[in-house]
């Protein structure tokens, strides 16, 4: 299928797109990768009036780091930042997440910002943001504002994002040296999405955990985390008494959604199995 | 709004112009207004793989990308991989193998591969089943080509 007539504009930064969106209010559609947005498109899904394009704005082409994050602009491909050395360094849970994400030729164009602000419920970097305790940089003409990961993805393809705002970076907690992390993912293909995922970050402090991140793909609507499973972990020794307490907890509070892929109950195994092994991962089999 | 607008890509070392109105994808740009018809047409919504190029050095879906967005990109297809005497290594060794039947998918492929052994010069099995499975071929089942690709990258090390 062929896309429906639409207008495009491609201005040459952050500013530019800014007064685009505000001229076209709802009718605009920001292109970043065009990895998710090209194919609703061809199918007709979507149609928006008004494509703008991103592509073209060097300052929206960085990574770099803040005192306590680091910071991924809008037009940073997953490519690129799966092969950057700050990525593996400072958010190495992010690095474990991208090779998941699509196949190759989706990565090379794809962008980091544009999988978060698309929302779709299987999308590994939702994941990673959420346990990386990502801060979304919203940005609009007349101002912009940040909203964290877990308030950001409210449904299936639904964000926080309004018309005429464009999400301009993301802000991912950089890594301390005593913190582990894990993302496993289960699928029926290793290219096709994701049946279930598990993110897991966890602060460890002399054989206890002081905080703990547990994000989920395929336990709700949208990536979510599982606070029951992280209250759990947090202030423990990892023990396996913790660990089973929180797998189970966990396989309480997933609500995974049924389709044609993996019936709920299979999802619900997965997600438990998937965590289980993420835990066990990280802590060695034994007590960190 | 369906106004078309001059789009110029550098092309296999060329500079080529077209006219695209904005929704034309740039398989069809490649195809239609250039006449390179080596990127297939599968399902135009970036599953199959036939449609793949090179934008800038790195493979691309061509049926996810409109070609207003790429103005002025670098663009290679499977038209400017064999050299003016010869088949690239990579075309050799899946004629070679019988890496094709049809020979729809085999572009992409091909320019999968490109890319693949440019970072893995010296793949696994496994690493090259990895590199592959977002390229569909319904023909031959796939195990000739991995065998190709495994090929190439041997007669790729070799003549380095």
């Amino acid at each position: 299928m062929k896309p429906a007539p639409f207008a495009f504009c491609a201005p040459d930064d952050l500013a530019g797109v800014l007064d685009a969106l505000a001229e076209h209010g709802e009718e605009g559609r920001i292109l970043a990768g065009g990895q998710s947005l090209v194919p609703l498109m061809n199918l007709r899904l979507v149609r928006p009036e008004m494509l703008i394009s991103i592509n073209r704005c060097d300052d929206l082409d960085y990574l770099r780091l803040e005192d306590r994050h680091l910071v991924c602009g809008a037009r940073v491909r997953q490519a690129e930042a799966e092969e950057s050395e700050l990525v593996q360094r400072e958010c190495p849970l992010l690095a474990m997440a991208l090779p998941h994400v699509g196949g190759q030729a989706n990565r090379n164009r794809g962008t980091v910002c544009g999988s978060l602000a698309h929302g779709d419920p299987l999308a590994e970097l939702a994941a990673a943001a959420l346990a990386l305790d990502g801060e979304m940089r919203i940005a609009a003409k007349g101002g912009g504002r940040t909203v964290a990961a877990a308030e950001f993805f409210l449904d299936g393809l639904s964000t926080a994002l309004r018309p005429g705002e464009v999400l301009q970076a993301v802000a991912f907690q950089r890594q301390g040296a005593t913190e582990r992390s894990a993302f496993l993912e289960m699928g029926n293909r290793k290219h096709g999405f994701a049946v279930a995922a598990v993110a897991v970050r966890l602060g460890l402090n002399e054989g206890h955990c002081e905080f703990a991140r547990i994000a989920m793909l395929g336990a709700g609507e949208t990536a979510r985390r599982i606070g029951a499973a992280e209250d759990i972990l947090a202030g423990s020794r990892l023990d396996e008494a913790a660990i089973g307490a929180a797998v189970a907890a966990a396989r309480e509070a997933v609500q995974p959604p049924g389709d044609l892929h993996a019936d709920a109950p299979f999802r619900r195994h997965v997600l438990a199995t998937l965590l289980g092994r993420a835990l066990e991962q990280i802590t060695g089999g034994g007590a960190p | 709004m369906s106004e078309k607008v001059e789009v110029t890509l550098t092309v296999n070392g060329r500079k080529r112009s077209g006219l695209a109105e904005p929704r034309m994808l740039l398989a069809d740009f490649l195809r239609h207004e250039l006449g390179l018809r080596g990127a297939h047409i599968g399902c135009e919504h970036g599953v199959c793989g036939a449609c793949t190029i090179l934008i800038e050095g790195r493979t691309a879906r061509s049926c996810l990308h409109f070609a207003v967005a790429v103005d002025g990109a670098v663009i290679d297809t499977v038209e400017g991989m064999a050299g003016p005497d010869a088949l690239h290594p990579i075309q050799e060794a899946f004629h070679r193998n019988h890496a094709l039947q049809c020979g729809y998918c085999t572009s992409g492929f091909l320019l999968t591969t490109l890319e693949f052994l440019r970072r893995n010069p010296d793949p696994d099995e496994g690493a090259i089943r990895r590199a592959l499975t977002n390229n569909l071929c319904r023909c031959t089942g796939y195990s000739n080509i991995v065998k190709a690709v495994a090929d190439a990258a041997a007669a790729m090390r070799e003549a380095e």
